[in-house]
């Protein structure tokens, strides 16, 4: 068994904060993105943050670095988009393996560094799986209502290659985040629990829905609870919410959540909600006091940060966080 | 893992939580095509708007878990399944509540399973197929993230008594919980819910068995549910609503108590548990619990004091008889009551100035509440007829009173022709649709089957008709229907053209038929819309309403040819690489035990009772749902009730005094299919006897997914294997239509239409009766066989007979083959049309392929190499092949 169950018992563990905030500071342009191997790619690659693995590899390890230094236990790979399905707008399809492979690789090297250093706290890698672009449950053109974009089957392919590549690139975690298609996930977890079938290997899963407002529900329509009975049939490391909100509008579907599960539970908001500007403006202090809340209130084995975090935010976090007890899983009668 | 979990909880949009205190939770069943003729009848027009409404109604009216199936051999159950739950995913109102997925064609439950995003119920898995397929299907229910109903099924059958039920479940359950890590809480048993008191004394044990099964599941196999169809409890008192809805109040109140959490029930057919006659509960509850070794009989002794009571009711009702005259004549046509209508009419007579007064207004009030019930679905086809029955009594009565007048005449509302078309024999739908006009005041002129063209024209210009109505069932049928439109154009005439019939449709008669002729054509499918589209051709002004339907007509051709599902073909020669693999070396060719042709002459039509597949009965009378279910339907159950009935006794008429006459001729062969597609019949020494050709699928499909021909069933030559087939025909006709004139001559359409719907389903069940035979003994390949008439209904036997001119092998010609072989016509009879319809109607001709392998499927389209290549094969012109084909050519 993975050691990181052995960590979730003892304490509230860390999750990094947002990737692509911290990209935006390298304020990399369209050759920095290209890179050597990319120079005559077609078509205009800048905004394809993933392939940064690829041609700016020391940036993301630095990255992970940073978490790792602000305290943060598990950090997530660059790999939102690594799915055939995203790749596609950019036509690197053909590159979703590597992309991954490399990912894994480079943040499974850092967190190695980080435990050599320091083996009383051993640091853990998510493999990130996005939702994709496209939805299985809902259809693009109000005009057709039973039209997908996407297939459950074309889902469970992409994603069954992105878990293999994460996988061999040595993560420790699976994380299926920013669930806004509950069908979406269900494929991720279909593909995931194949995988390991076929491997005879278990590895831990972490699965983030996302509330998109304050309806409470998710972009498919689904309420809390809804969204737990769909993704509780596979034993879970954790559940969990991020993204769309910050930490103050996410507390009342923690509360729901924590209440309605047995597995451990996660959350990384937002830093508050988007200025005018479309800017994240949330201090760490601020956010530390909101996310004080939640732990007071026992809800959370994991916490981290999304859009609009940086460092310092996960900072303030990880200093709130180890003053509590992770929240106690009921007990079986 | 704590306490909550292990509750059953299952999502749509939002979640239900299946706790301890928890009230039953009620299964809406409407939106199944199975149980719901509405249901099934949107689906396959593709009216889903309609269908979501159902949906919607269901989810109203307080349904938890709404259960869907799409499993009708007509439909592509993954495509309709698929796009309804689509559809469902973008009605927050009806995704709400959790679906259940109720198939028994695995690939449709996946389907299912592949777009709905909540927690759903699979309905439903067993041991039938063994723990191999269970497995298997449990992983992957599992792992779409679904609970899962299992019924107490297993290799050996049903369970039908205790010990195998809890036999049955424990191992289901061990066997999930163990070895596939099934959450026990997502785990729904389905112990079947059998009849009591059928008098059988195997049955007797039915519903304590189900209590105490249940029970022990409850208690020992923890966190288990228990789930059911009430209905089929008062199977055996169908038509005795008293007595049913006291014996499912009775049976729930029990299964509940006993640990049934969950199942379908229609509110319906439910008396309050209190409420229940003192009496009748204890009589229900002795035959539930099996108290007394008399209870069926005294709960049987007191259905019939209830039917006694409710006569008495009627005599009370016969109060009717004291009501005023018209009131009593429309009530007699409404309620199809015969017993006084000559003395009401007698009486009408004298007040009456002119008897012709009789007719245009007694009756005809009476027959327009039965027109307008009728119209608003308030009354039912059956009904419908029975009121014709009524009013034609009436009418033969009146009319020597009429005929003594001077200028006595009947003033109708119009002159209908009505024909079932050159080459066709079948004429039920088209009986039907004149008996419904004819009670609405038309008169109708009725040719017949086979009628020529030049007789329908002929004999509309010299009646000076007002509408000509063309009918036929099999397909050549649509191309003659063309020609006739054609030939009508020709002889410039004007009046509307009705098309009708099985196989006819909107779209062939927009495409095909209406382009030919210059006044109105109108498809109608049902008796109902007869009426209506009649009276509106008719009407005074018609010209904005033929405009109208032009109009529609126009335009659904446009959208029609234009609509690509654009499916895409592959060729001939290809299609012949992927053909259907069946293993020669490793697949077991058992010789039939008795090789040659047999024939079977006056044969004991008793016998097939038990072989009757009622549904399509049904059917034919516009009545839509699976027997025995439709006897309880809630919108045609009571029709379908007292239709099944008198049809039970005509069949007891039938079976008590001989009136049809049953025979049979078959044979089995020495076969090897050559050139792939073409299938040889050898003599004893090893001559080609006669060679039947089969088409191929050409529909472009899935890797893997093979294009299948007959052919494929049997050993090729170059295999060196010697494998045989067989073909039959079957009849029961003989003797049909000379009952039915006499029907018809006592203003009997009702028994007349009776008698041809039973002679078509004796001689199906003929055919299965047979087919049995020839499995289990003539043949011989499945002499172990036990199967009931359900599961043969569902085809669940090992072999199959396809029929020339069905979705296997669409091509007629056959037939010829076939009765060259067996020397059909001159041994027993039946004869073959012009267009290859067998006569006496009610026959059915087909093959015989034995191997474990061979299946039932659908041609579908085929392209013109495969056209050329054939007509070749059959030394037809391309042009001949093309007539026959034509409903199969791709466009």
């Amino acid at each position: 068994m993975s050691n990181i169950y052995k960590e979730i018992q003892k304490r509230i563990l860390v999750l990094d904060g947002a990737m692509g905030t911290m990209l935006q500071r390298y304020n990399f342009s369209e050759e920095d993105f290209r890179g050597v191997r990319f120079k005559d790619y077609p078509s205009s690659l800048k905004g394809n943050n993933d392939l940064l693995s690829l041609t700016q590899p020391q940036a993301i390890a630095d990255i992970h670095r940073l978490y790792f230094d602000a305290g943060a236990d598990i950090v997530e790979t660059n790999t939102f988009s690594g799915t055939t399905i995203a790749m596609a707008d950019y036509g690197m399809e053909n590159l979703v393996y590597e992309l991954n492979f490399e990912s894994a690789k480079i943040a499974k090297q850092v967190a190695e560094e980080f435990t050599k250093a320091n083996p009383e706290k051993p640091r853990f890698v998510a493999g990130s799986i996005g939702p994709t672009n496209k939805t299985a449950s809902l259809s693009p053109d109000v005009n057709k209502p039973e039209y997908r974009a996407i297939t459950f089957e074309e889902l469970r392919i992409a994603y069954k290659q992105q878990t293999e590549a994460l996988i061999d690139g040595g993560v420790d975690v699976l994380l299926v985040e920013t669930i806004f298609d509950t069908l979406n996930a269900k494929a991720a977890l279909f593909a995931i629990e194949e995988v390991k079938e076929e491997r005879h290997i278990d590895i831990p899963i972490m699965v983030s829905g996302t509330i998109t407002d304050a309806s409470g529900r998710t972009l498919s329509g689904q309420t809390v609870e809804a969204f737990l009975t769909s993704m509780s049939h596979i034993p879970l490391l954790s559940v969990g919410f991020n993204c769309a909100l910050g930490a103050e509008q996410l507390k009342p579907y923690l509360q729901r959540l924590s209440h309605g599960t047995e597995f451990h539970t996660s959350a990384h908001p937002n830093a508050g909600l988007p200025n005018a500007f479309g800017e994240y403006d949330q201090t760490p202090e601020q956010m530390q006091e909101l996310i004080e809340d939640y732990l007071k209130d026992g809800l959370i084995n994991i916490i981290g940060g999304c859009c609009g975090t940086n460092p310092d935010h996960i900072q303030a976090i990880a200093k709130v966080a180890e003053k509590y007890q992770p929240r106690q899983l009921k007990v079986e009668v | 893992m704590a306490d909550s979990n292990k509750y059953l909880t299952l999502s749509g949009l939002e979640p239900l939580v299946v706790t301890l205190e928890s009230n039953f939770i009620n299964v809406g069943e409407r939106t199944n095509v199975t149980g719901s003729r509405k249901f099934l009848r949107l689906i396959k027009e593709e009216k889903y708007d309609e269908a979501l409404e159902v949906a919607r109604h269901q989810v109203d009216g307080g349904a938890q878990i709404l259960d869907v199936n799409m499993d009708e051999g007509m439909l592509d159950g993954v495509y309709a399944m698929t796009t309804f739950l689509n559809l469902i995913a973008s009605e927050p109102d009806i995704a709400r509540i959790p679906i259940m997925i109720d198939s028994s064609k695995w690939s449709i439950i996946e389907a299912g399973l592949r777009v709905a995003q909540g927690k759903c119920v699979v309905n439903s898995i067993s041991l039938k197929e063994g723990e191999e397929e269970f497995k298997r299907q449990a992983t992957l229910v599992k792992r779409y993230g679904a609970a899962v109903v299992v019924m107490a099924f297993d290799e050996t059958g049903q369970a039908d008594n205790y010990q195998r039920r809890i036999d049955i479940c424990k191992r289901s359950y061990d066997f999930l919980v163990n070895e596939v890590n099934f959450p026990p809480q997502d785990i729904i048993f389905d112990p079947n819910i059998f009849p009591v008191a059928t008098g059988m004394e195997e049955h007797r044990l039915n519903a304590l068995d189900f209590f105490n099964a249940t029970k022990w599941i409850r208690e020992n196999l923890p966190y288990a549910n228990v789930s059911g169809g009430v209905s089929n409890v008062s199977f055996s008192f169908r038509g005795n609503n008293t007595v049913r809805e006291a014996m499912h109040s009775a049976f729930l109140f029990h299964a509940i108590k006993n640990g049934m959490n969950m199942g379908i029930v229609n509110p319906a057919m439910l008396e309050i548990y209190d409420e229940i006659d003192k009496e009748l509960l204890e009589l229900v509850e002795d035959v539930l619990f099996d108290r007394r070794d008399d209870a069926t009989e005294r709960l049987v002794d007191f259905a019939e004091t209830v039917k006694d009571n409710k006569k008495e009711v009627d005599d009370a009702v016969q109060e009717w008889r004291n009501e005023p005259l018209q009131d009593r004549i429309t009530h007699a046509l409404v309620k199809g009551i015969d017993a006084f209508i000559i003395e009401d009419v007698e009486e009408a007579r004298q007040v009456a100035k002119r008897p012709i007064e009789v007719i245009e207004g007694n009756l005809m009030i009476g027959m327009n509440v039965v027109g307008d019930l009728f119209g608003s679905g308030k009354m039912f086809l059956p009904q419908v007829v029975k009121s014709a029955r009524v009013m034609k009594k009436a009418v033969a009565y009146l009319q020597p009173y009429i005929e003594a007048e001077k200028d006595g005449k009947v003033e109708f509302a119009g002159k209908i022709l009505m024909a079932t078309v050159k080459g066709d024999v079948h004429d039920i739908g088209k009986n039907i649709v004149s008996v419904v006009l004819g009670c609405n005041n038309y008169e109708i002129v009725d040719l017949g089957v086979m009628v020529p063209p030049e007789k329908i024209i002929e004999t509309a210009i010299k009646e000076g008709v007002d509408i000509i109505g063309l009918s036929g069932l099999i397909t050549p049928s649509l191309d003659e229907m063309v020609y006739v439109s054609k030939e009508m154009e020709k002889k410039n005439l004007s009046v509307p053209l009705i098309i009708g019939g099985a196989t006819t449709s909107r779209a062939h008669t927009s495409v095909k038929i209406a382009p030919n002729y210059n006044n109105a054509v109108v498809h109608i499918n049902d008796a109902s819309r007869a009426v209506t589209v009649v009276g509106e051709l008719l009407q005074k002004d018609s010209q904005p309403y033929k405009n109208q339907i032009r109009e529609e007509y126009d335009k659904f051709r446009e959208q029609f040819l234009k609509r690509g599902k654009q499916k895409d073909y592959i060729s001939i020669e290809e299609a012949r690489k992927k053909k259907f693999q069946i293993d020669w070396n490793a697949s077991e060719i058992v010789k039939p035990k008795q090789l040659g042709i047999q024939v079977i002459e006056d044969f004991d039509i008793t016998k097939l009772e038990d072989f009757i597949d009622w549904s399509p009965f049904f059917r034919s009378w516009d009545l839509h749902g699976k027997y025995p279910n439709i006897l309880t339907d809630d919108v045609v159950g009571e029709q379908a009730t007292e239709l099944f009935s008198d049809a039970q006794e005509l069949l007891k008429r039938i079976f008590d005094e001989k009136l049809l006459k049953a025979k049979a001729i078959f044979g089995l062969f020495p076969a090897n299919t050559v050139n792939d597609d073409d299938i040889e019949v050898y003599s004893d020494n090893g001559e080609v006897v006669e060679t039947f050709l089969s088409l191929r699928q050409q529909l472009k499909k899935r890797d893997g997914v093979p294009n299948i021909a007959l052919a494929d069933f049997v050993a090729p030559k170059n295999s060196g294997k010697q494998d045989y087939m067989g073909c039959f025909c079957v009849s029961t006709g003989f003797g049909t239509q000379e009952l039915a004139t006499k029907f018809e001559e006592d203003n009997d359409d009702y028994n007349s239409i009776m008698i041809k719907a039973l002679a078509d389903r004796l001689a199906e069940a003929f055919a299965e009766y047979l087919h049995k035979e020839v499995r289990t003994t003539i043949w011989g390949y499945a002499e172990g066989e036990t199967l009931s008439n359900e599961e043969l209904i569902k085809e669940t036997y090992k072999g199959i007979r396809p029929a020339p001119g069905y979705p296997a092998c669409p091509d007629h010609l056959e037939k010829k083959t076939i009765w060259k072989l067996l020397n059909v016509n001159e041994v027993i009879g039946v004869e073959l049309t012009e267009s290859l319809a067998m006569w006496p109607a009610a026959s059915v001709s087909g093959y015989y392929f034995g191997n474990p392998e061979a299946k039932y499927f659908g041609l579908g389209k085929i392209t013109e190499d495969q056209l050329k290549d054939y007509a070749k094969r059959r030394n037809i012109s391309e042009d001949e092949a093309r007539k026959w084909l034509n409903p199969n050519l791709a466009e």
